[in-house]
């Protein structure tokens, strides 16, 4: 197992690279010249000058790449000048806003789309079959920021249930202890449950919307993967040996059939850090993905190659991940790695 | 712990949660609420600190209520009622008094001021703080240039408590200018112990800390999405603000803000988008104050150095193929001063912005086109910035509607924030529409920046005219003479010959819009259209 994992990693470190060169290349070829722009509104010619000195932008292409790649070699990503902070810790502080966010709008999903598509696919052609389907299909449909803002719209400014749409917490918490960086996690940990009922409120709707969002492929490809698996001859077999219905379809057919609904929670969870971006901006949700719009509108280069390799770096990890995973659901995946 | 122990456990504590908790919770944050103001507006701060390099607009809000100046201005009232600073007089504010002689300006400080960490201010960190804002060059070595304020030898500690302000030459704007943002004054002594040889200044420090000695200081910043300040309760420059905390939450969507402000989770919604203001004014739960802002228009601006905007004619003619009527009422939804429609090109005062006389005649139009001997048209793009595209889209397609009537096909071409300036300097752009103001509210500061050959960024135009800058070289110096009669004669010159030239057609004024709950007062319009803290109350 560690040596696949070493095998993995070193395959990875390539791509990782590869993104590097890339960003650097185009944060440079996109139009938007960040001297101009921090020169603020009264720029002189000469004022211009002095800002693209002191950013070193006055250097050539090769000595600012040689130049980035020592400062990350060393961890330094570098400062934004849009938020003042280094990207390092803008990053580190926004990271687990989305991460918190992303991973409970996944669950959600997952709670509400597995069972779904099993049903589906048991009871193809019933009413629960049409349900999920119609359920995909609007979720698919539905542009996050939409379904982001009628959310807000009907639950918070019509109805009053849910809490102002202000961030990871109402005004008057303060954060809880910094442990894990999730909030939800952290005001269990400091056993502040008031902080912790603040901010799962707080948390509802977004993640709401990036389930809403995240439910028809994971519904569509259990359904359509249990519809295979429960075609097959040893599924057959177990029905005709008189196991118990529940027990072929849960632990015969499902098992069989996660494998690739494993590879499109893969793939959804990278959707849903894209989506973030978008779920962000309604939500006023300090998270990484406002943080890297932000950066591009100002052509601040060093948050954007700091968020695009920070996202590389976690689709490695998370295509590892899965990976493993494979291993552990299927024996005989390990052995051909 | 077993399952039915766990559960008896969570429930008893879901049970005193739910019961102490609302009790708490009441009693502390009614208390808290009502000395807090809670504000949203759709960006922050990238720095604290207006000598930094590209501090952005937020930030320079930050500047001003963290930091003390020299003095400031009195208010006034505009017609609404509501309230606005007044251009023409200066009140105290670190300063107590202030004697004015021929070529210099003598200053007393208050002897009992003193910065947020409780050290006394002193002249010498006003002699400091200019040398900074001087030195450090970008926008506050402009912008105190502006005022003739441009070397360190121009600032004299005279003792602790005397600062004097030594004149390179007359120049009417320098006392306005020390009551802009930029001179603020900041803590020498504390900024010094975080300088280094690469930043003599301690710009590094000053970008997330507030060392001043204003009202309010920083006390929790999360960048892009929250500034908490604190009153500073030994502050001695004025009356000492009501609001204990201002909070203020970026909530970068338009149509959030209008629901929190809406439902009254927030207090005071800032700078607000047309619509959402023309809405809720008509709604009536609310209390909006909309204020015109001072020196500015929206334009449409013509490059003067190529044709075919180099003849006079064709932009006489683009003059009147403009819908004015329909822009403010389609684009603006009513909230805008218009700038069109005077009886002739002939101005009677030296306001400014004022009315031209041109307004929406096809046929005039027309007329004109074909004496410049374009009565086929040309083809051309007009160009504006995506980041206020808000306006400037929909204005760009009632422009290019109306333009085709004449015969001239636009391609409109969008432009993002972070490039448009870089356009702008490169000064090709054949037709653009796009925003300016003033800090200063004078006519000849204007036409300085936008109509003068000097050619600054702002002459969008690249507009050059020997007369005109004899026009306004003049106003300038009779400003600064006090000859009112020669000013008065300039002033009108040079606006009748920016109208009857027209390199670039004023559309209309602008208005700044906040909205705020019933229970807030005393918000006051700024030239630096951000928001006084020191006012405002609540009850």
């Amino acid at each position: 197992m560690l040596r696949q994992i070493g095998k993995r990693l070193s395959i990875a470190i390539p791509s990782v690279i590869g993104v590097i060169i890339v960003t650097f290349l185009l944060t440079r070829v996109l139009p938007g010249d960040p001297a101009v722009y921090f020169a603020g509104p009264a720029a002189t010619p000469q004022a211009i000058e002095e800002i693209r000195k002191s950013l070193g932008l006055d250097k050539s292409m090769p000595e600012q790449f040689v130049r980035y790649v020592k400062d990350l070699s060393t961890g330094n990503f570098g400062n934004s000048l849009t938020t003042g902070q280094s990207v390092a810790s803008d990053i580190a502080s926004r990271l687990p806003a989305s991460a918190e966010l992303t991973l409970l709008g996944l669950l959600i999903s997952i709670l509400i789309a597995v069972p779904l598509g099993i049903v589906a696919a048991v009871k193809q052609g019933s009413v629960i079959d049409h349900a999920c389907r119609i359920v995909a299909t609007a979720g698919v449909s539905l542009p996050v920021f939409f379904t982001g803002l009628i959310l807000v719209y009907v639950f918070y400014f019509r109805l009053g249930w849910s809490p102002a749409p202000l961030g990871r917490l109402d005004i008057f918490y303060s954060a809880p202890p910094h442990v894990t960086g999730f909030y939800l996690i952290d005001s269990l940990l400091a056993g502040q449950f008031e902080t912790f009922r603040a901010a799962l409120s707080q948390l509802i709707l977004p993640a709401a919307t990036l389930a809403i969002f995240s439910l028809a492929p994971i519904t569509r490809m259990t359904r359509a993967s249990m519809l295979a698996v429960l075609a097959s001859d040893f599924v057959r077999t177990a029905r005709a040996s008189g196991l118990s219905p529940r027990a072929v379809i849960i632990t015969y057919a499902f098992r069989n059939a996660m494998l690739p609904v494993i590879t499109t929670l893969g793939m959804v969870f990278s959707f849903l850090l894209g989506a973030n971006v978008l779920v962000e901006k309604v939500f006023a949700w300090p998270g990484i993905g406002s943080y890297a719009i932000e950066a591009l509108i100002a052509s601040d280069f060093a948050p954007v190659q700091g968020f695009v390799l920070t996202m590389a770096i976690m689709y490695v990890l998370l295509n590892l991940m899965i990976d493993m995973l494979y291993g552990v659901i299927d024996p005989r995946v390990r052995l051909e790695g | 712990m077993n399952r039915r122990e766990f559960l008896k456990s969570t429930t008893a504590i879901a049970a005193t949660t739910a019961v102490s908790a609302p009790a708490v919770m009441s009693s502390a944050s009614a208390q808290a609420r009502n000395e807090t103001l809670l504000v949203i507006r759709e960006e922050g701060p990238n720095n604290f600190d207006i000598h930094g390099v590209g501090t952005n607009r937020p930030g320079y809000e930050v500047s001003w209520n963290c930091y003390d100046r020299l003095m400031s201005h009195g208010v006034k009232k505009f017609p609404d009622g509501s309230d606005s600073y007044d251009r023409d007089t200066f009140t105290p504010e670190l300063a107590e008094e202030w004697t004015k002689g021929d070529m210099s300006m003598t200053f007393k400080l208050r002897k009992d001021a003193t910065f947020h960490d409780g050290t006394p201010v002193t002249a010498k960190d006003v002699k400091w703080s200019f040398d900074r804002a001087v030195t450090v060059g970008g926008f506050p070595t402009f912008q105190m240039k502006a005022g003739s304020l441009e070397k360190p030898e121009q600032f004299v500690a005279v003792d602790d408590h005397t600062f004097r302000v030594d004149f390179i030459r007359k120049d009417k704007l320098t006392v306005p200018d020390l009551a802009v943002v930029v001179p603020g004054v900041y803590n020498s002594e504390l900024i010094k112990k975080h300088a280094t040889e690469k930043d003599p200044w301690g710009l590094e420090y000053t970008k997330t800390n507030t060392a001043g000695g204003g009202a309010y200081k920083v006390t929790r910043f999360q960048a892009g999405s929250e500034v908490v300040y604190e009153r500073h309760d030994n502050w001695k420059s004025g009356k000492l603000p009501q609001i204990r905390r201002v909070i203020w939450r970026v909530v970068p969507s338009a149509g959030n803000r209008r629901a929190l402000i809406e439902r009254g989770d927030a207090d005071l919604s800032f700078d607000m988008p047309n619509k959402d203001f023309a809405e809720l004014k008509q709604a009536g739960k609310l209390q909006m104050v909309s204020s015109p802002v001072g020196n500015a228009c929206w334009y449409l601006g013509m490059n003067c150095k190529n044709p075919p905007f180099n003849n006079m004619k064709v932009r006489q003619a683009v003059a009147y193929a403009i819908p004015y009527q329909k822009i403010l009422d389609a684009v603006m939804y009513g909230v805008a001063n218009p700038l069109y429609g005077a009886k002739s090109n002939t101005v009677s005062t030296t306001a400014w912005p004022q009315p031209h006389g041109y307004s929406a005649d096809i046929a005039k139009a027309k007329a004109l086109m074909a004496e410049a001997g374009m009565a086929n048209g040309f083809e051309t793009t007009l160009s504006f910035n995506v980041g206020e595209g808000v306006v400037s889209e929909p204005l760009a397609i009632l422009v290019q509607e109306s333009l085709a009537q004449i015969g001239i096909k636009t391609t409109i071409n969008k432009i993002t924030g972070a490039n448009f300036r870089n356009e702008l300097l490169k000064k090709e752009l054949p037709m653009i529409i796009n925003v300016f103001g003033g800090w200063l509210d004078y006519p000849e500061y204007f036409f300085f920046w936008c109509y003068h050959g000097q050619n600054a960024v702002f002459n969008t135009m690249s507009y050059q005219d020997k007369d005109m800058d004899a026009l306004i070289d003049g106003a300038r110096k009779a400003a600064a003479e006090g000859d009112n009669a020669t000013y008065e004669k300039d002033v009108k010159g040079f606006i009748d010959k920016a109208f009857a030239e027209v390199p670039r057609i004023p559309l209309f004024q602008p208005y700044l819009n906040v909205a705020m709950q019933k229970n807030v007062s005393g918000y006051r319009y700024w030239f630096h259209r951000q928001l006084d803290y020191r006012t405002l109350a609540k009850a």
